[in-house]
């Protein structure tokens, strides 16, 4: 029997679904559509009577105040109640396709059994009744475009019973490919079909290895080699051979620039770097902390919920798979979208639109990382034309850790044992699909690259391998990530060997071949090491938690890779050539400096428009809305949170908890990115965004003497010789700017290959670099916000100011780019850093705040609008370089290392002797006539606004 | 000998550390256990004087917040819950933890002679603005009998969820639990003023209602997360009004530990 429970919102509550989906049908002008109303649909398969039905449905799916419901069995007649308005109206069901994960039907399961009822599966949908007069064209991208997405979703329409779908049973048959004897053509032709994306020397160098074998490659071997020399696991284009310029052959980029900082700075609370699933630092005597950032572009592309939650739950995965295991506490998240406001009629075929996409990654996040406890407590949005297509998605995780949990061994002997969710079709070829670049057809030709994530089933897991880890049950651990089992056993099994059996995985439905069961990258997996005398113990903890886990294999000492099937070898590696094996990649880059016009300067006496426009610029604008929808205070470790000042609404720096429990010690999380200074020069693009990155953990009296910093490289396809030119002009500021600030990178990850093609012709992304900056923060009672706190307070200003508005804010509400991008000066910021965190940790400083986009006019205008209080600053007193000569240079020049801080006046010599021999100057004094007023270079108010106006241009333009 | 907590634990319950930290800075021993296990071992509960149910999204919240717990706890511990709380010892109920013991009906509990006490008379659903927020609240307390509590009092506390809102089943039940005292918390302006509208009432919960008791007094559920203002430095303007010696959270499990000295 299959049983149809549909549950209504009771009148006159509102319903909630369907209001959203008016929303979004009138944001892409769909018309005749009047109303929405939602029901939530479930369907049991299941022996029970209807009166038992009935008491499952009241007891869990239909709350007995705030809905109703109806039921039917076998799609015969409803019993139960519906509500009046949707008789007539035209119904839709959506409901995910076979396969795809469904949490819900999950815990529906259980929790009917738990009432003592029989039941063989669920499944759960929700259905849609639409008023008005749409015509098919309107009702079709009303289904496709605002309620189901076609990877991973099907419409039903009415009146079409449910069935559920079986796997068929999967009849094992070995694969073998015949490589030996194809031509280069053949090889590059079968590296695409197979969504191998491996290159033709890639494709030489595996036939080759098997011409020197005798025999053909199994199905099985070539695709574990695809994942694991994927541009996505090894950085062939980073670690590759580069000809710069004609000029310069770099010979591995990442070692002769971001780990060479590391290196050369050699910092003693550098615990494990570029070597475990995250970077390792001290925290204090008795933890380390870790810290990891990942993006998950490709997959946010075509199913921006989807994507964006498996973004955030595999980089979860990261520090949990650090070490011994790393408890996470502190999410960021960095997003880049096109404009909300694009025009839904210029999108390109196949493009999801920006707004769209933007709800659908900030919900995914949202309810991945609130659901898994960990506080999302910092990020940023970046808009871009470019991103169009192709947003970047951008995942942080903290992790914390007992000092002697930081290493792991892997012993001979050891049982390999996948732990937590089961594997399925899901995410099959995620890492060559996130090596490749978008095009029209990805989002149907990938969509089994598309995962749905399940938190519970990760937190579940967490909470037991915590415990396994504390009372010491296993070796090793790692995630199945990109590459799933292939990589997280090829990886612990690399120096051992490792035999595995793949038909012991438990699945989720019938069907998948060993391949398939080898790479999928179903979510909410972990695979550990046991040895063998702790195996009982460890699958008793993981019953008593409800964790599923599951011995597949041993670990060897042969240092081959051998996989069966049904007792059947159907494949084996040599553990060398699958990790040394891939064959160097030789790429030419070029760069040649862009030629823009420097604009002309303005002869305006008033600016009061221009900073009202940047403040409700996308990028500039609160980001309110996106922010409280993140549990920024979960765990109980906040101490510095992302909206600050009396009304809890201004924007902050950075985030500051203290992790552990009753200890004053904390740790400061920022970031930086400018991708509008990469127009003009890559190399000041990521060296403003390590300074931007260190002026906000700064700012909140984090020590740049103990910064860590990460860089994440999303960049357009660098086959390219541009487009690698424009990388490697960034790689090499990231070493000049990391060795003389003293923070070495300790992990990183890059995307290469973000771009869209359209029947038009191609959209690059602007080279965007992510640098994420971990602080430790001696004592969090010494912390500062940017809110101003006190009338007759006196504003100084720390850093130099110099002629740098090319790729500023200010002149890009002009439509302008410039020549002269924001540099900064080594020799004199980390002295600026070192002073400015002296300042803070010695009490002297009422509110800082970092100047950054839209330079001195928007912090000042961010502090007044967030401390409620008026401020007066006079141009004429700030410190400038000889050609800064004009009013708007001085408001929004971007030049880096530069602070707007709050100092109480019978303080401001100590404040002044604490910056001993760093660029500061008194420019101006905190008031409460509620009003921002900035005197001009000829004695005339330049600027002066109200702050009420100003903060309502700041919180309107995304206020959703 | 100070009182013992057991913080209840179960897939996706994610405030039980911070609340077990809570209770330990009160002066309890608290310890995190498994629903499973107290499933198993019910006898365990005979043991503790405080029943906490923390936040978190039990079971994913994937039936309604707190509904799979909730259903849990009705089919298998339901006449162990009963002498838990007939026997004089204290239930608290936090974010989730409020969604669970009111969809057991243990919240707020009957009103009248002859009701069921574990049957389901209100909810807590779908903030009005649709979304999960978090923000920080104003309370006040509004009944003279809870334990947890003093009336009149004011409380700053972060709220953080999506399914908020408290909806009595109909006018007169509203009533009844104004006029019994059940209504223990309600959402203020910021000197403590009746109607704070949007954002005040973050939810749109009817009657302004934040927190509710039993006829006991000794069973509590709030949505706001006490155990998130523990110290003065947890409050979101520290910075700029100074930290307090302790946070405004702390004094509810202070007011549980001190109950039974």
């Amino acid at each position: 029997m299959v049983y149809e429970i549909e549950v209504f919102p009771r009148p006159p509550l509102q319903d909630a679904v369907g209001r959203a989906a008016v929303s979004q049908a009138a944001d892409l002008h769909l018309k005749g559509i009047r109303d929405v109303a939602s029901s939530r649909v479930y369907y049991l398969k299941s022996a029970m009577t209807a009166a038992e039905a009935a008491r499952a449905a009241r007891a869990l799916m239909a709350d007995p105040v705030s809905e109703m419901f109806r039921l039917r069995a076998d799609g015969g007649a409803w019993s139960g109640e519906a509500p009046e308005h949707v008789a007539g109206r035209k119904a839709m069901l959506v409901t995910r396709k076979a396969g795809v994960m469904d949490p819900v039907a999950g815990s529906l399961v259980s929790a009917v059994k738990d009432l003592g009822l029989a039941i063989e599966a669920a499944h759960t949908g929700t259905r849609y009744y639409v008023e008005g007069s749409p015509d098919e064209g309107a009702l079709e991208r009303l289904a496709w475009r605002v309620l189901a997405n076609d990877c991973i979703e099907d419409v039903v329409a009415d009146g079409k019973p449910f069935e559920f779908r079986e796997g068929r049973p999967y009849v094992f048959q070995q694969r073998q490919v015949p490589i030996r004897e194809l031509s280069d053509g053949e090889l590059e032709r079968l590296s695409r079909q197979s969504h191998l994306f491996l290159s033709l020397a890639e494709m030489q160098a595996i036939r080759d290895h098997y011409r020197g074998l005798g025999r053909e490659p199994s199905d099985i071997e070539l695709e574990t080699l695809a994942q694991t020399w994927s541009e996505h696991c090894v950085h062939k284009t980073m670690k590759g051979v580069i000809e710069y310029n004609g000029t310069e052959t770099i010979d591995n980029l990442l070692k002769s620039t971001i780990a060479r900082a590391t290196r050369e700075l050699a910092r003693p609370w550098c615990v494990s770097v570029f070597e475990d699933n995250a970077g390792v630092v001290r925290f204090d005597d008795e933890h380390n902390v870790c810290f990891k950032v990942e993006t998950h572009n490709h997959p946010s592309a075509i199913e921006p919920y989807g994507g964006a939650a498996t973004g955030i739950g595999g980089c979860i995965r990261d520090p949990m798979g650090t070490g011994l295991g790393a408890r996470p506490i502190l999410n960021t998240d960095v997003f880049c979208f096109a404009p909300p406001d694009t025009d839904p009629e210029t999108l390109p075929q196949g493009a999801l639109h920006p707004k769209r996409v933007m709800r659908g990654v900030v919900s995914g996040v949202r309810d991945y990382g609130n659901r898994m406890g960990i506080p999302t407590a910092n990020g940023s949005v970046y808009f871009d034309e470019r991103y169009l297509g192709n947003p970047l998605v951008y995942c942080g995780v903290v992790g914390i850790m007992p000092k002697d949990k930081s290493f792991k061994q892997t012993r001979t002997g050891d049982l390999a044992v996948v732990v937590g969710g089961r594997t399925g079709r899901d995410g099959i070829h995620g890492a060559t699909f996130s090596s490749a670049e978008l095009t029209e057809t990805s989002d149907t030709e990938f969509s089994h690259a598309v995962q749905i994530g399940d938190a519970i089933t990760q937190k579940r897991m967490l909470d037991a391998l915590l415990q396994a880890r504390d009372r010491g049950l296993y070796s090793a651990i790692t995630d199945c990530g990109a590459g799933g089992l292939s990589s997280s056993v090829g990886e612990m099994g690399a120096e051992l060997g490792a035999r595995v059996h793949l038909d012991r995985v438990p699945l989720k439905y019938a069907g998948l071949s060993y391949t398939e069961i080898w790479i999928s990258e179903a979510q909410e997996r972990m695979t550990i090491s046991v040895p063998p005398e702790r195996l009982d113990e460890i699958m008793a903890l993981f019953a008593s938690e409800d964790v599923e886990a599951t011995v597949i294999g041993e670990f060897t000492d042969t240092r081959r890779l051998e996989l069966f099937y049904g007792g059947q070898k159907v494949g084996e590696l040599d553990m060398g050539f699958l990790h040394n094996g891939v064959p160097r990649q030789r790429r030419t880059a070029t760069w040649t400096a862009p030629s823009h016009d420097e604009p002309r300067a303005s002869r305006k006496k008033n600016f009061g428009k221009d900073l009202h426009a940047i403040l409700k610029s996308w990028n500039v604008c609160s980001k309110h809305w996106i922010i409280r929808q993140y549990d920024h205070e979960v765990q109980g470790t906040s101490v510095i949170k992302p909206l600050v000042g009396p009304g809890e609404d201004g924007p902050g720096d950075a985030a500051v908890i203290a992790p552990v429990y009753g200890s004053t010690r904390g740790l400061a999380v920022g970031n930086g990115m400018n991708p509008k200074y990469s127009d003009i020069d890559p190399y000041a693009m990521a060296a403003a965004g390590i300074d931007e990155a260190l002026r906000n953990v700064v700012a909140v009296g984090g020590d740049p003497s103990q910064t860590c910093i990460l860089d994440n490289f999303c960049w357009g396809n660098c086959e390219k010789p541009d487009r690698l030119g424009g990388l490697v002009r960034a790689a090499k500021a990231c070493y000049d700017v990391a060795k003389a600030y003293g923070t070495p990178f300790v992990s990183g990850k890059d995307s290469l290959n973000n771009e869209y093609q359209t029947a038009g012709g191609t959209i690059a992304i602007p080279g965007t670099l992510l640098v994420s900056a971990m602080a430790i923060v001696p004592d969090v009672r010494c912390t500062a916000t940017s809110d101003l706190k006190r009338d007759g307070s006196v504003l100084y200003l720390v850093g130099v100011t110099k002629d740098e508005l090319g790729g500023s804010h200010y002149w890009a509400q002009k439509g302008k780019i410039g020549r002269r991008a924001p540099l900064p000066d080594l020799a004199t910021a980390p002295k600026v850093f070192a002073a400015m965190h002296a300042a803070i940790r010695g009490g002297l400083v009422r509110s800082c705040h970092d100047l950054s986009e839209g330079g001195l006019a928007v912090a000042a205008a961010e502090m007044a609008l967030a401390g409620r209080l008026g401020a007066e600053i006079v141009l004429s007193k700030v410190q400038r370089d000889g050609d800064v000569t004009r009013d708007e240079q001085i408001l929004f020049s971007e030049s880096t290392t530069r602070f707007l801080v709050e100092v109480d006046r019978l303080k401001s010599s100590e404040f002044e002797k604490t910056l001993y021999g760093v660029v500061r100057s008194q420019i101006g004094t905190v008031n409460d006539t509620g009003r921002l007023k900035v005197i001009g270079l000829k004695g005339e108010a330049v600027i002066d606004e109200s702050i009420d106006a100003l903060r309502e241009s700041w919180l309107r333009p995304l206020d959703w | 000998m100070p009182p013992k907590a057991l913080v209840l634990r179960t897939a996706g319950t994610n405030c039980d550390r911070e609340s077990e930290y809570a209770f330990g800075k009160a002066g309890a021993v608290a310890e995190r256990v498994h629903v499973n296990r107290l499933i198993a071992e019910p006898q365990l509960l005979d043991g503790y004087q405080i029943l906490c149910l923390p936040g978190g999204f039990s079971y994913g919240d994937d039936l309604g917040a707190g509904r799979v717990l909730a259903s849990q706890l009705v089919v298998h511990l339901r006449d162990r819950l009963a002498a838990f709380i007939g026997g004089g010892k204290l239930v608290i109920g936090i974010c989730n933890g409020f969604q669970v013991l009111v969809k057991t009906g243990l919240l707020p509990g009957p009103v009248a002679e002859g009701e069921s006490p574990m049957a389901q008379t209100t909810t807590v659903t779908y903030n009005d603005s649709g979304k999960f927020e978090d923000r920080w609240v104003h309370l006040r307390v509004d009944t003279d009998h809870c334990v947890f509590l003093r009336k009149g009092e004011l409380l700053y506390l972060p709220v953080a969820h999506g399914e908020g809102k408290v909806i009595p089943r109909d006018k007169a039940h509203r009533e009844a639990l104004e006029r019994l005292g059940r209504v223990a918390l309600r959402y203020v302006g910021p000197d403590g003023e009746d109607a704070p509208g949007y954002p005040g009432n973050p939810n749109g919960s009817l009657g302004d209602i934040a927190g509710m008791t039993d006829a006991t007094g000794h069973v509590f559920g709030l949505m706001p997360h006490p155990e998130r203002h523990l110290s003065g430095y947890q409050h979101p303007q520290w910075t700029r009004l100074g930290a307090k010696d302790e946070g405004d959270g702390l004094r509810v499990f202070t007011r549980a530990v001190e109950f039974f000295a």
